[in-house]
């Protein structure tokens, strides 16, 4: 049985790590929050550039137009690039193993159909798993979620846009949490290239507009926009998933610590109990002896 | 002279910058400059690297700097949707200054693994911040 001294100095101990762990719940709250404002404010721009490219699809198919567009083009697929989203920091749960292990999947299942794979990583912590392990990495990009910008988001997809374009990658993949709610955050595989066009629905009593410069022109990059669009938003998912899954682990640890003091509160008290109580039959014994 | 309004709205992803009756927008578009008054006929439009300038009414006008985007005319209003936008008082002098910098050594440099377009795409931001802060 430990000693009384022990127990207190391990009660003392645990109660730091439950503040410490509290104070990192607390701050994980705070950014989950404002991560959660970033996501709603993005929202108007990107339904209104899918109005704008639904407008302009719609009247593109009407003149007869196929839409052609190296962003477009399904090719065999012999060289494959997977953007990989994790965190720049540990103690929030499976949130960067479930990444790493998902992107590993996925590289295993390319490799055994015959191509090979190079790694975009986002997050430090990606980074360094598959720095270790010897991966093919193009570009990495560490301790962008403190301060998210999106000309990060510009950025990755430039990377990889040329890589396509210049025909030295055939499909462009991106691993991260998706953020469905606080409580549920869940790894999802999305294909950034080539791009799917998603035919708009209805609208099509349109007004044409003046296009300056040609439609063509504006549908191109209009589809470049739309792809940092979606950049931008694998980004803030996963800044948001990161911090919620922070949170809870944060708040299992908590509480975990309270349980185990209680724990330890209960056998300090047994120990008091039995020290004492040792104590007085040492005094009772010693009287009895005087006496005697 | 003429001083009738029309609806703009001016959006980043990250944030709304602008949303009020204009009277005119200049923009930079990508074969030059344009403005836009009341009246307009639907235009759609892609911007450049440059700035726009707002005007409520003919005596009061802002400024603010753009890195490109789209520009879209309607019957109801104007939208904007830019990738970065800010407005002249708000530019970052010193930040825009080092990247300046940043991007002119690496154009110098020109190591072999150098991302031309993406430095040169930098230089052009950064040179448009300065010029529409000391603008204002």
């Amino acid at each position: 049985m430990a000693t009384l001294r022990e127990i207190r100095r391990r009660i003392a101990s645990i109660q730091n790590i439950e503040q410490v762990t509290d104070a990192m719940r607390v701050v994980a709250a705070a950014r989950l929050r404002r991560a959660q404002e970033n996501i709603i404010a993005t929202r108007p721009y990107a339904e209104k550039l899918n109005t704008i490219i639904g407008h302009l699809i719609s009247q593109m198919n009407t003149e007869e137009q196929a839409l052609t567009h190296p962003l477009l083009e399904t090719r065999e697929i012999k060289h494959v690039c997977i953007v990989s989203v994790s965190g720049d920091r540990g103690l929030c749960g499976s949130f960067n193993s479930n990444v790493i292990r998902t992107t590993t999947q996925r590289i295993a299942h390319y490799q055994e159909s015959g191509a090979d794979v190079t790694l975009i990583c986002i997050g430090r912590r990606g980074q360094e798993h598959f720095v270790r392990r010897g991966y093919d990495i193009t570009d990495s990009y560490i301790n962008i979620f403190r301060q998210l910008e999106f000309q990060t988001a510009v950025d990755v997809v430039h990377e990889f846009e040329h890589l396509y374009i210049d025909k030295k990658i055939d499909k462009v993949e991106v691993v991260y949490n998706n953020f469905r709610s606080a409580i549920l955050q869940t790894v999802l595989v999305e294909q950034l290239l080539p791009l799917v066009p998603e035919v708009p629905e209805g609208d099509t009593h349109f007004l044409d507009y003046v296009y300056e410069p040609s439609q063509i022109e504006l549908f191109e990059m209009l589809l470049g926009k739309h792809l940092n669009m979606q950049m931008w938003k694998v980004l803030l998912d996963s800044n948001a998933a990161e911090q919620a899954a922070r949170m809870a682990a944060m708040e299992n640890a908590t509480q975990k610590a309270k349980e185990l003091i209680d724990e330890l509160i209960l056998q300090r008290n047994r120990a008091r109990q039995t020290q004492i109580t040792t104590e007085i039959s040492e005094i009772v014994s010693g009287a009895a002896a005087l006496e005697g | 002279m003429l001083n009738r309004s029309f609806h703009l709205e001016i959006r980043t992803p990250e944030q709304l910058i602008y949303e009020g009756d204009v009277t005119s927008v200049q923009a930079p578009g990508v074969e030059g400059n344009f403005q836009i008054l009341a009246g307009h006929i639907p235009f759609l439009t892609a911007l450049d690297v440059g700035e726009i300038r707002v005007r409520e009414s003919s005596e009061t006008s802002q400024l603010m700097a753009t890195s490109g985007g789209v520009f879209e005319v309607l019957r109801t209003g104007v939208t904007v949707l830019v990738e970065t936008a800010e407005w002249a008082s708000e530019i970052d002098v010193s930040r825009a200054e080092s990247a300046l910098d940043r991007a002119q050594t690496q154009l110098t440099e020109n190591a072999p693994d150098l991302n031309r377009p993406r430095a040169e795409a930098a230089l052009a931001r950064a040179k448009n911040r300065i010029k529409v802060a000391s603008n204002l």
